[in-house]
């Protein structure tokens, strides 16, 4: 476990805020850590930075959440991991291709992950399309941050305060229907996910998903994780959609 | 080439490794996968008791240098919930052995009794876990009450009873005849060791319940000392367990008087193949050194 100091912390948008702590170790976009907060809880949450300096990004919906998001400079958490597979320009088994052109589909804290993505392989040339969608505009994480990596950004928000009137799975198809893409990828609330991978299939496009499991050991052993014999913490988080339309637990 | 099939009370099995209890067997599927595409022989389910329990909070599992520590509490659905993962898992056609635990041997014999209806090959009990209040070690190291929780349990079912049992107990030969004399048809050993880890940058102990059981391959010479003591002193088969990662690990077993051996931790240090890996290993030590079978293995250390 390594134990890292608060570094520098960040009001995102409401209720969400980002945790910057350092920590020199390599990690993939799309792979998370266990957080301890000492006394109250460890859960697990996307890595939403991953230079040196690492971050975390938290939406506050319960207990442990509440304690991050009443994290100082200074204090000390604990971090274990980097875990899972994260995100993969190469796509998964069965799925050589590799990508140029990229639709990324984030809801609510699932673009915490996806935003690293995004960065890095904009970096590395590739033309990313991303769409994002929260309740209402003040909840919209990362816009800002997607638009400086080049890519178009398209937003939905279910009230209409910002564009799209709707959910971000509409804004999706449009894209889906108009422009060829080579791959998707995806993190946000499962039914959002689930409908994507509906999307993918039907529009022919290889898709990355990101799931969210309740999680214990981080690292593979305990089962606490497990979708269909597949554990979300070792084998995923990312899964191919095709894997999942083969589960019947999804 | 060498066999290393193997049998334990009746059970036959291709090879001798079998998943180990909270390993990845909480659900039919994660089993299934172990036996597809991990290899297993023979797979032992997650402990299970009378009603769903959650486990203790995290942090519950740890990383240490050449150890795991973990103090997930028991987490399971309960045995009602239990018969459509057993029916999953036994899609395989190999055995699948079912883990129990309680505090009385009426609990006991209702949930073996529950699992011999599920079409689980046997039960294990789980007299072993360092880590849960009132189960686990705190049965399992009074010889008197194993006694009466062997005898309950085997009065009421027919499937061979394994008793898991712990290194830390104070007379490891005495309980292992209290169980071959209670009927015993086999000893599983051993569990995770009591264990801790405290943080000096926090200040504080890191598990959410303090206590936890330590496994993987800083164990294997405590179970490897256990399984010749116990082989020594009874006729029945034991079932060697504790950070066991490769073929050699299981040779050592084996010569110590193991019939068959048991993988956790191994999973997190070789992968779900590990069983694969771990049998192909051992066949290769039997071919390098003139072994056509496994039995000429077991024992082989212990006439000293
Ligand atoms: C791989 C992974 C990555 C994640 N990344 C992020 C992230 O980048 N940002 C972020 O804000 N959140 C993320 N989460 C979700 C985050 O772990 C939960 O919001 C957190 O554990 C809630 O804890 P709590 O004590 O505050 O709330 P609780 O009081 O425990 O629960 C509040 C709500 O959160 C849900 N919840 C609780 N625990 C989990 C859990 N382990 N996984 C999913 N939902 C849970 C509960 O069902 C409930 O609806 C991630 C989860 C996983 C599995
Ligand atoms: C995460 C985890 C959960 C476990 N759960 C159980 C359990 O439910 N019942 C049980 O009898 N043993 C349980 N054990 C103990 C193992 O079955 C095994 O006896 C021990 O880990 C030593 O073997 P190993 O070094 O190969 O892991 C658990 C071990 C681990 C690491
Ligand atoms: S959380 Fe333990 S296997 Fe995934």
């Amino acid at each position: 476990m390594h134990i890292a100091a608060v570094k520098k912390i960040i009001d995102e948008c409401e209720n969400t805020k980002t945790i910057l702590f350092d920590w020199n170790i390599e990690a993939k976009p799309g792979q998370f850590v266990m957080v301890w907060l000492p006394d109250v809880d460890e859960v697990p949450m996307s890595l939403s930075h991953l230079s040196g300096t690492k971050g975390i990004t938290v939406e506050k919906v319960g207990e442990a959440t509440a304690a991050i998001h009443k994290l100082k400079p200074g204090d000390k958490i604990g971090i274990r991991g980097p875990f899972g597979n994260g995100f993969s320009k190469a796509g998964s088994s069965g799925d050589s291709r590799s990508s140029n052109k990229i639709l990324a589909i984030g809801g609510g804290t699932g673009i915490a992950p996806l935003a690293p993505t995004v960065e890095k392989w904009a970096a590395e040339g590739c033309e990313i399309t991303c769409a994002i969608g929260g309740n209402t505009k003040s909840k919209l994480l990362f816009s800002e941050r997607l638009k400086n990596t080049g890519s178009s950004v398209h937003v939905a928000t279910d009230d209409g305060s910002d564009g799209h009137n709707g959910f971000v799975t509409e804004v999706a198809e449009k894209l889906l229907s108009e422009q060829k893409f080579d791959r998707i990828i995806t993190c946000g609330p499962e039914p959002m996910t689930v409908i994507m991978v509906q999307l993918a299939s039907r529009f022919e496009v290889p898709i990355q998903c990101s799931l969210e499991r309740y999680m214990k050991c981080g690292f593979g052993i305990c089962g606490s994780c497990s979708i269909g014999g597949f554990r979300v913490c070792k084998d995923g988080p990312v899964f191919d959609g095709r894997l999942l339309s083969s589960l019947a637990e999804f | 080439m060498p066999s290393s099939r193997t049998e334990i009370a009746g059970i036959e099995m291709q090879n001798p490794t079998i998943l180990a209890s909270g390993i990845l067997g909480q659900t039919g599927e994660s089993i299934l996968r172990v036996f597809k595409e991990g290899g297993a022989g023979c797979a032992v389910t997650k402990s299970i008791g009378i009603e769903p329990r959650d486990g203790h909070g995290n942090p519950c599992a740890l990383e240490l240098d050449n150890s795991l520590i973990n103090a997930m509490g028991l987490p399971n659905p309960g045995i009602d919930a239990f018969g459509d993962e057993i029916k999953i898992a036994l899609k395989s056609g190999k055995p699948v052995i079912g883990s129990i635990f309680a505090s009385t041997p009426e609990d006991f014999a209702t949930l073996a009794g529950k699992m011999e209806d599920f079409g689980a090959h046997a039960v294990e009990l789980n007299l072993s876990c360092p880590h849960a209040e009132k189960y686990g070690l705190e049965v399992g190291t009074d010889p008197g009450r194993v006694g009466d929780i062997l005898a309950a349990v085997k009065s009421k079912v027919k499937i061979p009873v394994f008793s898991k049992i712990s290194a830390m107990v104070p007379d490891i030969r005495g309980l292992a005849k209290t169980i071959e004399a209670s009927g015993g048809d086999g000893i599983v050993a051993i569990n995770t060791l009591k264990a801790m880890k405290i943080e000096p940058e926090i200040g504080k102990p890191v598990l959410r319940n303090v206590y936890g059981g330590l496994s993987g391959p800083a164990i294997k010479p405590v179970g490897v000392m256990c399984v010749f003591e116990i082989s020594r002193e009874v006729k029945i088969p034991v079932i060697g367990v504790g950070g066991i990662t490769t073929g050699a690990d299981a040779i050592e077993y084996f010569m110590a008087g193991a019939s068959a051996i048991q993988i956790g931790s191994g999973v997190h240090y070789r992968g779900i193949d590990v069983f694969k890996k771990v049998n192909a290993e051992i066949i290769k030590f039997m071919e390098a050194h003139g072994y056509d079978d496994l039995s000429q293995l077991i024992g082989m250390a212990r006439g000293v």
